[in-house]
């Protein structure tokens, strides 16, 4: 989802540092590492924009799986079978995890939890546009595994090759588990089409005419406006660019549309032999920047959720925190 | 916002995937005590059975080898191929030894 971070780190100006010989010499045999395929490791040297990159990158996403928890949690109450119950806990406790194993993968590049947290709670630090959409019906529920999660999922494979070797290890778990969460989405999604009522198959379709375009800008600004950093993309933090993995999300969803019986929001959505890959029509680009700057429909929303979570849990942190103490202390004495 | 002695020390975890196996690093993550550890990295390292026993450690408690060191540490082995045992050539009668 996720790659948003990068792209807007792109537009702020880098700072212009003079490096010594010994510097450069340490950065030329980093970057023949890179070359010659190898992972970096937490304790290996590295350059400093290599670090902020990726601790900006690793950290945004995993607030993204954070937030994430957000908009399904939503539903769990009133989920409405005891099946659909279990698996909507399932997965949002799989975001949770995800979420874990990338601040901890962040960890290692030595910036610490509470600076994370601290950033998101206080707007500094960004997540993916697509959480600032509300969950309206049941059905959104169902979109949100089959189409946010297989965008993401199309966004992650490549960074399982992240030159970065904690943050590969993690995507390689959380790629794994994802898979189940696109797939519980869809198969909803299916229930609702083929045995529902015609309100059902209506509020399908209306979820899908929700979800489509931000699904689409969950892969960031076009190329033309995302000047990619062929540095990040030598160093495999970014390995294909946003508008190739839209389309291949686009080529590989339609077809999943017409066996589900829906259609998506675009009348300029259209096959095109010669490329073979479907042509479809412009996001709305104002949209997109607007939700990203703050000013979509749950921004504010989203936000006030998380700070209310910190602050109400800050007494169980403390009271764990002080107890693990004493306990410590009485073991020394005994 | 938080102060940072008081943010919960981190650990590392391992799990042993089944009988018979070692335990492998997978991860780390915040707790309180080791309890509490334990039980958060069941939760977060094993949902879908991956694990039958987690160590835990604090992190801090690990000493690793220096990454620069790499070459003094390692490298002395690359030579001493006599040391496996596909260097001996032995005759095709003897089977398998």
């Amino acid at each position: 989802m996720y790659t948003q971070a990068m792209d807007l780190m792109a537009r702020e100006a880098k700072p212009k540092v003079v490096k010594s010989a010994e510097d450069l010499q340490r950065e030329e045999a980093f970057e023949a590492r890179i070359d010659a395929g190898d992972f970096i490791e937490a304790k290996d040297w590295m350059p400093d924009h290599y670090r902020k990159t990726l601790v900006r990158q690793i950290s945004q996403h995993a607030h993204s799986e954070i937030v994430g928890m957000l908009p399904e949690g939503n539903w769990i109450t009133r989920a409405p079978t005891l099946k659909r119950k279990a698996i909507l806990l399932a997965k949002v406790q799989d975001e949770g995890g995800h979420g874990l194993y990338l601040y901890a993968a962040a960890e290692t590049l030595g910036t610490s939890r509470d600076e994370m947290t601290e950033a998101l709670l206080s707007g500094k630090a960004k997540y993916s546009s697509i959480f600032n959409y509300p969950t309206l019906t049941w059905a959104d529920i169902g979109v949100i595994g089959w189409l946010v999660d297989g965008a993401a999922i199309m966004n992650q494979v490549p960074l399982c090759r992240c030159s970065y070797a904690p943050y590969a290890r993690a995507m390689i778990r959380v790629c794994r588990e994802e898979s189940f969460h696109q797939r519980q989405g869809y198969e909803s999604l299916l229930t609702m089409m083929t045995h529902g009522t015609a309100a059902q198959k209506a509020m399908v379709q209306d979820a899908v005419n929700r979800w489509w375009w931000p699904s689409l800008m969950m892969f960031g600004p076009a190329d033309k406006d995302s000047p990619n950093s062929e540095q990040s993309m030598r160093w495999g933090i970014k390995r294909v660019t946003n508008d190739q993995l839209r389309q291949k999300f686009v080529d590989a969803t339609i077809p999943q549309a017409e066996i589900l019986g829906v259609t998506v929001p675009d009348p300029a959505l259209k096959w095109n032999a010669a490329r073979d890959s479907y042509d479809f029509g412009e996001i709305d680009w104002a949209e997109f920047w607007r939700v990203v700057g703050g000013e979509g429909p749950c921004n504010r929303e989203r936000l006030a959720a998380r700070n209310k979570a910190w602050d109400d849990g800050a007494w169980v942190r403390d009271a764990a925190l002080a107890h693990a103490r004493k306990q410590a202390v009485k073991q020394e004495a005994a | 916002m938080s102060n940072p002695k008081n943010e919960w020390p981190l650990w590392e975890v391992f799990v042993r995937s089944k009988a018979g196996l070692d335990h492998k690093h997978c991860g780390s993550l915040h707790a309180a005590d080791s309890a509490m550890a334990i039980q958060m990295a069941r939760d977060v390292y094993t949902r879908r059975q991956e694990g039958t026993s987690i160590w835990v450690v604090r992190s801090e408690q690990i000493i690793a080898s220096d990454p620069t060191e790499k070459g003094s540490l390692f490298e002395p082995a690359d030579d001493k191929v006599y040391r496996h045992p596909t260097f001996y050539e032995l005759p095709d009668e003897l089977n398998h030894m």
